[in-house]
């Protein structure tokens, strides 16, 4: 069986309690032994000195934009993202062309991951047949073939009746919810506040994230319904999630990477590269987020990483599309804007990206550095810079804001079930 | 290239200062004798190309830029009205692009979106002037207007103003409120609380619940258009109700001070913002406005490509 010994790396999993430098053992798929001066027979060593030693990460909202829209990403440009970026598990949702809404389109995304073999590529199936909010699509079909969760993400659920028979139906498996009510904010593109009136830029009020929160919350209290809340971003949304929790509700969220880096001001420059939904919020919904992320009310940081081409970006603001990339930053600028600037601890910024996703998606022996445990590990020079550059992207689409900007933490080596990879031969 | 007190472009009234805006008037003001000769024309822009970008309908602003590009001798191109290239999902920085690469010296952009010309501004070292984006602003039309005030109370300082209708979306108002505040202007803002937002009162005007309480103490009563048809939330429950609340009627008409200078940006929804009796009197203030709105916009490419470089 393959073995590797990482030599001297400093191994960093809050969960296990493991800040140190030490040796690790992998055998086959799996993490063998950690500790001090491993000497192995036959294994393959790999000098780790001075680089740090992470859980992979785990991204449970990722558009890999296959079939459909492959101009943007597809699965093997996306599945190299992923790894560049220390992710070693990505959840790609439904809303491609056509829509994930089927166990044969399940079994395309598995096989077409597969075939790349980088990252753990898992589907999300659709809730509604063609994400049309009306009938239930196969959902234990779906699962069958590999649908992890389930979610009509871009668009809310909005017939209730529909979305409490998801929540009842799918038992165990995740409903994630994209929580908004549209009919709050038609044509929106920005947070709604002050500064949206003051720049002229119609709004999106944090209430159209809340009222569905809300419903969501009393659908899962109805059901018993396990719900999962996409890409919350404002301060009373933590507060439902908060009472759903303290009520014992299978309630679960999480938060993307640029809703806690970023604020509204940037808005100031009417540059749709800014253009997210939900929206940046205030500096106010900001702290809150990351103040939710240590308390734990929000579990975890998903992506959102949201592709799209140039020509789509340099669009006006009320015709270019909603996203932001983010797979290959993610870590960086969090690293970078939130733990260097000593506003985010590095353990629960670590945990958030890979043990917590594990815990509550249930990804058995993943998420940590523990012995028996999966080796999907991602090791990184926290100290050594690098720019973000169009051609050093290894997304088919370059829409971030960090673009021609110098982050920290470069990534070395991603290890995806004991199979290692050299980021910089990807 | 062209640079007018440390600005490349004329994006919007919100970020310039009072005396931006004065020299501007004092400018046009200027360029305003210059319309009276008999020969109109002056060889100050030979040499300039500008450009027109429209991206959204315009008979008026479009022909008045041009007819003061003209005047200045500037040669004129025009992208994005019909005839050309331009459709609804191609990038106008790629075709800025393009445009840039036959050397030309300013952009006019009027765009549906705001902030078009805020983003093509950062992709050329050409002058941008904005002629209207989306929601946001039309510093050009309240230029004129600020001007055509000037020229009849003599100064802006404490004149009240009296905006009436849907103020969410025009960005004549917009570009009013921000100019006019800086010359300490008393604005005040009315219309169906769903268009009127509370948040402009921290942008320097004043909300007024019942327009009747303050008509007779007005100077400018400034009615905007309302299209309930192209609203698209339910923002009031009809026009018969807007009309009883907001409208510049008969009656109302006649409770306004002899002085009163009535304005409409047009066009105008008679019997609807304004009876027709309103007519002579508001038709007099446009055509004043119209001859203003070349000076204006003569002025701002004159500061922009030529004066600017006394600097």
């Amino acid at each position: 069986m393959n073995k590797i010994l990482l030599k001297n790396g400093h191994i960093f999993s809050p969960e296990d309690g493991i800040d140190e430098i030490l040796d690790l053992l992998i055998v086959g798929e799996k993490i063998e032994k950690i500790g001090k001066n491993l000497k192995v027979e036959g294994a393959k060593e790999i000098d780790l000195s001075g680089l740090t030693v992470f859980p992979g990460f785990i991204d449970l909202h990722a558009h890999l934009r296959e079939p459909g829209y492959e101009y943007k990403e597809d699965i093997e440009s996306g599945s190299k993202a992923a790894v560049a970026g220390g992710f070693t598990t990505v959840l790609a949702m439904p809303n491609t062309s056509p829509p994930i809404d089927s166990p044969e389109r399940v079994e395309y995304i598995v096989k077409r991951a597969s075939q790349v073999g980088l990252a753990r590529i898992y589907p999300i199936g659709a809730i509604t047949k063609n994400r049309a909010g009306e009938d239930l699509a196969d959902l234990r079909l779906m699962a069958e073939m590999g649908a992890v969760a389930f979610s009509d993400d871009g668009d809310w659920v909005r017939n209730s009746s529909v979305m409490r028979r998801a929540l009842e139906y799918a038992q165990d498996f995740p409903i994630i919810t994209h929580a908004e009510d549209k009919t709050l904010s038609p044509k929106g593109i920005m947070h709604e506040s002050p500064l949206s009136y003051e720049l002229g830029i119609k709004g999106i009020p944090r209430e159209s994230e809340e009222i569905a929160v809300a419903r969501d919350v009393l659908l899962a209290r109805l059901t018993g319904g396990r719900l999962h809340v996409a890409h919350v971003s404002s301060k009373g949304s933590i507060s439902i999630i908060e009472m759903a929790k303290e009520a014992g509700l299978r309630v679960t969220a999480e938060v993307t990477p640029h809703h806690l880096i970023f604020t509204e001001e940037v808005m100031r420059t009417y540059d749709p590269i800014y253009k997210v939904n939900p929206p940046l919020r205030s500096e106010e919904d900001r702290k809150a987020l990351i103040e939710a992320l240590r308390s734990g009310i929000i579990d975890c940081i998903a992506t959102d990483h949201a592709p799209h081409a140039t020509f789509e970006k340099e669009l006006d603001l009320n015709q270019a599309p909603f996203g932001i990339l983010e797979l290959e930053v993610a870590f960086s600028s969090l690293y970078t804007k939130l733990v260097k600037e000593g506003e985010l601890d590095l353990e629960t910024l670590v945990a958030a990206m890979s043990t917590k996703p594990a815990q509550i998606f249930g990804f058995d022996g993943m998420g940590r550095i523990k012995e028996g445990f999966l080796a999907d590990l991602s090791i990184w020079n926290l100290n050594e810079k690098w720019m973000v550059r169009k051609d050093s992207l290894h997304s088919k689409s370059s829409n971030t804001p960090f673009l021609g900007k110098e982050l920290y933490a470069k990534i070395k080596y991603t290890i995806v079930g004991g199979k290692l990879i050299d980021v910089s031969n990807l | 290239m062209g640079y007018f007190r440390g600005f490349k472009d004329l994006l919007g009234l919100k970020e310039v200062d009072r005396d931006f805006i004065s020299t501007i008037l004092d400018q046009a003001s200027i360029f305003l004798e210059v319309l009276d000769r008999p020969n109109k024309k002056l060889p100050t822009l030979r040499g300039k190309t500008v450009v027109h970008m429209f991206f959204e309908p315009s008979t008026r602003t479009l022909s008045s830029f041009d007819l003061a590009a003209k005047r200045l001798s500037a040669d004129t191109i025009s992208v994005g009205t019909r005839g050309t290239s331009v459709v609804k999902g191609e990038s106008l920085i790629d075709t800025m692009r393009n445009v840039d690469a036959m050397k030309v010296d300013l952009y006019i952009v009027r765009h549906s979106a705001p902030g078009m010309p805020h983003l093509l501004a950062r992709h050329t070292k050409a002058t941008v002037i904005n002629a209207g984006d989306g929601t946001n602003e039309h510093p050009t039309q309240a230029l004129l207007d600020m001007l055509t005030m000037r020229q009849i109370f003599g100064t802006l300082e404490n004149i009240k103003i009296l905006i009436i209708g849907d103020i969410l979306h025009s960005r004549v108002a917009r570009s009013n409120i921000f100019g006019l505040s800086k010359f300490g202007a008393k604005i005040y803002l009315a219309g169906p609380p769903t268009l009127v937002p509370k948040e402009y009162e921290n942008l320097g005007a004043e909300i007024v619940s019942n327009i009747d309480d303050v008509l007779d103490e007005i100077d400018v009563v400034m009615a905007l258009r309302i299209q309930k048809e192209r609203l698209e939330e339910p923002y009031f429950p009809s026009i018969r109700e807007y009309r009883k609340f907001f409208a510049i009627t008969q009656e109302r008409l006649k409770r306004l001070k002899p002085e009163t200078v009535l304005m409409h940006p047009g066009p105008v929804n008679w019997g609807i913002e304004l009876d027709y009796e309103a007519k002579d009197r508001v038709q007099n203030v446009i055509l004043r406005q119209v001859t203003n709105g070349v000076a204006i916009r003569m002025a701002i490419l004159y500061l922009f490509l030529v004066g600017a470089q006394n600097e």
